[in-house]
């Protein structure tokens, strides 16, 4: 069973045309990163799929209930904004304080409970957002370049929560991403978006698709090194630790 | 006791206090401070017509703010960036309606009144609208507070919970005109703003929740109308303005309190 078939669409931001004849499906328990350059689309796919954009052409069918948990790439937060991390993973759920717990522990920020969330660490406040996305058990778990505002060994460690995530509740994972620099290597599949879908695959075999190489230029050969979980001269766990 | 002038003013201006401030809160997070003069200009707009056409003017603003609203979103995002657009509108809005009260002969209007409020001319009946607004207002904000507040942190993450944001935009837009409609009389069209934005932003030295923001600002909003009329009574001052500047001056005193504290504590803690 499909969590999300999308067929054939098409959407337009402004006069622009930004995806074409795009067809795509999520199974249960997939992970799936959508990668591309700036202006390829990725983010209007997302929108797609959560509703906030309107189609031209084509259609998207989501499983009945489908539950999905959405990580934001930042939070448009004004130091006007009082907010507690509690009060914001209260905010769109009936779900009482021992969830909250759990779902930041397995996120990985726990203890900071009290903290204003303009105050939090780059590395935490993605900890949070992951947080709140997965306390209501979501099928689906969608990420917009969650790691954006994170160094390569954090994001390296964002994503292995995300993995840890995923093993324990067995959801699936769609991100989106503007380079393979740093994706994971457990993706099912990775999707090479510019406009339409360009070559799909596992990490490896899309890194050295001509296609990608030709969309992300010869320069990205040299530098591009998939994630593969060595991290051990960093220090951030205990630093995060610390903070909190 | 709705006899007395002076009961009916702190009445009035205590309801708008406590519609201002939610409101007021979102305001502030959602930078829309310029977009809330737009609406309240244009409401003079609105003014001119109900006199003309001889309908209630508090009907006739609410219709013209609204439209203003709807102007400005059909208009955002073509040609013009948002903040020259409203520019344009809040200011023109405000001049086109001043040049249309000026055709009304035959008509005596206080201008003045209507600019920076009448608050001790407030009838029993102007109370009861003024009221009916404030209540509708609070139960909106009520209503669809988590949502607005999702939806002001982050658009999508708001459709992801299967919210509809532009709806409870246009929600917030209503509440807005509303609250516009029923100041009038209190601190008039060019001082609306004032009491939406200063009360949450003082409110915001001491709150560490948004709902804590909401009822400081409500508390600070209330007790700058009580306050405000008991100066202009003592020192016989327009009204509407001594309100704005009692709240003003909290707003001061208190942020250089914060300033102060949170001195002290930085050098013996």
């Amino acid at each position: 069973m499909n969590l999300i078939s999308i067929e054939n669409i098409y959407v337009n931001y402004g006069e622009k045309t930004v995806l074409h004849g795009v067809d795509l499906s999520i199974d249960e328990g997939e992970i799936v990163t959508i990668v591309g350059p700036n202006g390829s689309g990725k983010t209007s796919l997302l929108r797609a799929i959560i509703g906030a954009t309107s189609l031209q052409k084509g259609k998207i069918t989501l499983k009945d209930n489908l539950k999905m948990g959405y990580v934001p790439q930042r939070l448009n937060f004004d130091s006007s904004l009082p907010m507690t991390v509690e009060r914001f993973m209260h905010l769109s759920n009936n779900i009482n304080k021992k969830e909250c717990f759990n779902a930041l522990e397995k996120a990985g920020a726990p203890n900071i409970f009290k903290s204003q969330i303009s105050q939090l660490s780059g590395g935490q406040f993605q900890r949070v957002l992951l947080a709140r996305a997965i306390i209501n058990k979501p099928d689906i778990l969608l990420l917009d370049e969650a790691t954006q505002g994170l160094d390569q060994p954090g994001s390296a460690l964002f994503y292995k929560q995300i993995e840890e995530v995923r093993r324990e509740t067995n959801c699936a994972v769609l991100m989106i991403s503007h380079d393979l620099h740093v994706v994971m290597s457990t993706s099912d599949r990775v999707i090479c978006l510019n406009g339409h879908v360009c070559c799909s695959g596992t990490p490896a075999n899309v890194a050295s698709d001509p296609e990608y190489k030709a969309m992300f230029g010869a320069g990205t050969e040299g530098t591009l090194a998939l994630y593969q979980h060595q991290h051990g001269h960093d220090h951030r766990d205990k630093e995060l630790e610390h903070n909190a | 006791m709705l006899d007395d002038f002076m009961t009916r003013a702190v009445l009035a201006g205590i309801g708008v206090a406590l519609a201002a401030a939610p409101l007021g809160c979102f305001v502030v997070w959602r930078r829309m401070a310029y977009f809330g003069e737009a609406i309240a200009h244009a409401a003079i707009l609105g003014v001119a017509i109900s006199l003309t056409l001889q309908i209630s003017v508090f009907t006739g603003a609410l219709m013209i703010a609204l439209l203003m609203a709807w102007i400005v979103t059909l208009l955002s995002g073509k040609n013009y960036a948002m903040d020259t657009l409203l520019g344009v509108l809040a200011h023109s809005s405000l001049a086109f309606g001043l040049v249309f009260v000026s055709f009304l002969s035959g008509i005596r209007i206080d201008l003045m009144a209507y600019l920076f409020g009448d608050i001790l001319a407030v009838s029993q009946y102007d109370l009861a609208i003024i009221w009916l607004g404030v209540i509708l207002v609070i139960l909106l904000m009520y209503w669809r507070w988590s949502a607005l507040l999702i939806s002001t942190l982050n658009e999508e993450m708001a459709y992801a919970s299967g919210l509809n944001p532009k709806r409870d935009k246009i929600i917030l837009t209503l509440s807005l005109a509303i609250t516009v409609a029923v100041a009038i009389k209190v601190v008039g069209v060019l001082l609306i703003i004032a009491m939406l934005i200063i009360p949450a932003a003082t409110a915001r030295i001491f709150a560490r929740t948004p709902e804590a923001m909401a009822i400081i600002a409500a508390v600070i909003g209330s007790l700058s109308a009580f306050g405000g009329l008991e100066a202009a009574y003592i020192f016989d001052t327009p009204a509407g303005p001594t309100i704005v500047c009692v709240a003003t001056t909290s707003f001061i005193i208190f942020n250089l309190m914060g300033y102060i504290y949170k001195k002290i504590n930085s050098i013996f803690f």
